[in-house]
């Protein structure tokens, strides 16, 4: 298992892997807003916790595709399928090669563009808190995703369809943790809903990925 | 009761022969409820001391409401045949049941806009409710897109069972998140089984007929969206097999 | 440590193309499965190794003995080739990777990405993932496609030792690799009946 997390992060760092394509997406996320909504300070301050809440999961989703297509394409994914590794644990490593190679960076690039959507003080510490409590289920809801398209020729789409409906808890949740820290609310409701969620999809779904994945390489 | 004489119609042909037997008179019944209800509820109720006339569309929000998350459940329970007992017509009838649930939920989002716009002023609000179908909506389109992106029959049932059964965890999480995220304008459910007093009998037995109705029209959809896919099935079996020579 | 295959019948695409497949593969002999394209060699091959559940019949083999070779070589073009096998290697719980280098003449390229490789080298390097899992049973599908003739050489030695070890290969191919404890099985007998027509069931036939 360590073998496959260290084979699939020197996969991601090394060229071509698409390292670091994420944290650029989110930065044009983030860039973009002010163009879009207008550049008053008070506004975008409102709507920051939302924003990064956003763009951390189109920058998860954009890279989704990745974990599994290039193994499904070279044939690793039927080999790792007869080696003597539960599926289980191959689609949880893979899951968490996905935070560290995405959903980490965004968290810790996250107080930079706060910074740039101008959230007051009092919001970053519950963002990035949120961030690097959300993120890791991203990871996984999203690995189930790649499960189950994996077969697919063009499943970039439908896999967009797919996930985001899953999303969903774990972006109200996060976000309003976000948002409430951003008031000066008091945001323990939220965050421990979020920690649940992430604690559950860690737990369970990985179960549901690798039964996926074992029929797709039917 | 013997539960074990049911699975015989999960055989193909005995469920098509069964069915093709009772069909017309689910049909039949289905459009006699639909049109007496809808009749009955339209012009023989008196109007609403305070919403007027507008209130008439509960005869077609409340039962496509209740058919939009009803036939949720019943994919769930018949995909879980599918994987637990591998019956080839479960899966299939859980394919059948998809679209419908989705025009319901279409249906009920729609009336719904349609009898908000003179009560609340608006088309739409972020109202946990009116959200949750929203969301319930996009698991139906998911659901659908999964089911036609697959070519091979019985890997499309299978992965589309297991996202049935993950999405109805996500939905229901959806549901709560959604309630604790904005607290809505929505009324209270119009009925429950123990049917609170929110609603006047006058009201109450047509609503009661329509949805009958609208069950058993659902009923007979899905018996034939079943049998066709059955049948289309059996096509595509059958060219496999001729190319198989 | 016999693999054992008994009244197989498997399927491609939801139709049955194979049934009845019998046969047992002893520690230290080589199966050659032949048949004309599209019989189900790689189905087969498939369904012994677990990746796809037969139709009917079983498939008993000693847990954590086989290692199926596809089409494929799983091959990450962006790593060395050392890094390739160490990975696999460390999967399987092995280390030693000098052996399988030598075995296919990998050695001088050992420090090459992957990705610069001809497709020879590549099915090369797709073999000797085969040497560092010390698996005992071996199921190879067309495993010579694209070696010339010094590798298919190297190859058939490399079966040949593997054998001697009081190993076994299941193999579909072509290919006459001059093995002396080969057996061959044609697979023709076996192509799957069309089911009767007048009735159909669970299988819509």
């Amino acid at each position: 298992m360590i073998a496959l997390l260290a084979r699939d992060l020197r996969l991601a760092v090394r060229a071509g892997g698409g390292f670091g394509l994420g944290l650029a997406f989110f930065l044009i996320v983030v860039t973009l807003v002010p163009f879009g909504v207008g550049p008053r300070t008070q506004l975008l301050a409102a709507i920051a916790p939302g924003i990064l809440w956003l763009g951390a999961l189109l920058a998860c989703l954009l890279s989704l595709d990745r974990i599994f297509a290039l193994d499904w394409e070279d044939g690793s994914l039927d080999l790792l399928a007869t080696a003597p590794l539960p599926m289980e644990g191959a689609v949880s490593v893979k899951a968490l090669a996905h935070w560290l190679t995405t959903g980490l960076p965004l968290v810790l690039a996250s107080p930079v563009f706060a910074l740039l959507l101008s959230l007051p003080a009092a919001g970053y510490g519950p963002m990035v808190l949120s961030l690097l409590l959300g993120t890791p289920a991203l990871s996984v809801i999203g690995t189930f995703g790649a499960a189950l398209t994996v077969g697919l020729k063009r499943g970039g789409l439908l896999l967009s369809l797919l996930v985001l409906p899953l999303y969903m808890p774990t972006l109200i949740f996060g976000a309003e943790m976000a948002r409430r820290g951003a008031e000066g609310l008091d945001y323990s409701t939220p965050l421990l809903m979020l920690a649940g969620i992430t604690c559950g999809t860690i737990a369970l779904l990985p179960f549901a990925s690798a039964a996926v994945l074992r029929i797709n390489l039917r | 009761m013997n539960f074990n004489a049911l699975w015989q119609y999960a055989n193909p042909k005995k469920f098509i022969e069964t069915t093709d037997r009772v069909l017309p008179a689910i049909s039949v019944l289905a459009g006699l409820c639909m049109v007496a209800g809808l009749i009955w509820g339209f012009f023989f109720t008196p109007e609403d001391y305070r919403q007027g006339s507008t209130v008439k569309i509960i005869y077609l929000h409340v039962p496509s409401a209740l058919m939009a998350i009803n036939i949720w459940l019943m994919m769930l329970v018949t995909s879980l045949v599918w994987i637990v007992r591998r019956h080839h017509v479960s899966a299939l009838a859980a394919r059948a049941a998809a679209p419908i649930g989705m025009v319901m939920t279409v249906i009920a989002l729609v009336t719904g806009a349609i009898w908000g716009q003179p009560m609340w002023g608006t088309w739409w609000a972020w109202d946990p409710r009116l959200t949750s179908f929203l969301i319930l909506f996009l698991f139906y389109l998911g659901y659908i897109a999964l089911w036609s992106a697959i070519e091979n029959d019985d890997t499309a049932a299978d992965l589309t069972a297991i996202l049935c059964l993950v999405g109805s965890v996500f939905a229901l999480l959806s549901r709560y998140a959604v309630n604790f995220w904005n607290q809505g304008l929505h009324q209270g459910a119009s009925l429950s089984l123990d049917r609170e007093e929110n609603v006047a009998d006058v009201f109450w037995y047509p609503l009661v007929v329509t949805m009958a109705g609208f069950v058993l029209f659902f009923v007979a959809l899905v018996i034939l969206r079943t049998q066709t896919e059955i049948r289309a099935r059996r096509m595509r079996a059958l060219l496999a097999r001729e190319r198989m020579g | 440590m016999t693999l054992e295959v008994s009244d197989l019948a498997v399927a491609r695409g939801g139709v049955r193309v194979l049934e009845g497949v019998s046969f047992a593969l002893p520690p230290g002999r080589a199966l050659v499965l032949r048949g004309p394209n599209g019989i189900g060699k790689t189905t087969l091959l498939r369904t012994v190794a677990g990746l796809q559940p037969p139709l009917a019949g079983t498939v008993r083999s000693e847990p954590e003995t086989l290692i199926y070779a596809g089409h494929a070589d799983g091959i990450k073009a962006t790593l060395s080739v050392a890094e390739n096998l160490s990975f696999w290697a460390q999967v399987f719980g092995k280390s030693d990777i000098s052996q399988a280098l030598d075995a296919f003449a990998l050695a001088p390229l050992a420090d090459r990405p992957a990705g610069m490789l001809s497709a020879g080298q590549k099915r090369r390097l797709g073999l000797a993932r085969l040497l560092v899992t010390g698996r005992r049973v071996w199921l190879l599908d067309e495993p010579t496609v694209s070696l010339d003739r010094d590798a298919v050489a190297m190859f058939a030695d490399a079966v040949a030792a593997h054998l001697a070890g009081g190993g076994a290969a299941l193999l579909a191919t072509h290919i006459e690799l001059g093995l002396d404890d080969a057996t061959v099985l044609d697979l023709g007998p076996f192509r799957a009946r069309p089911a009767e027509l007048d009735d159909f069931d669970e299988a819509f036939l």
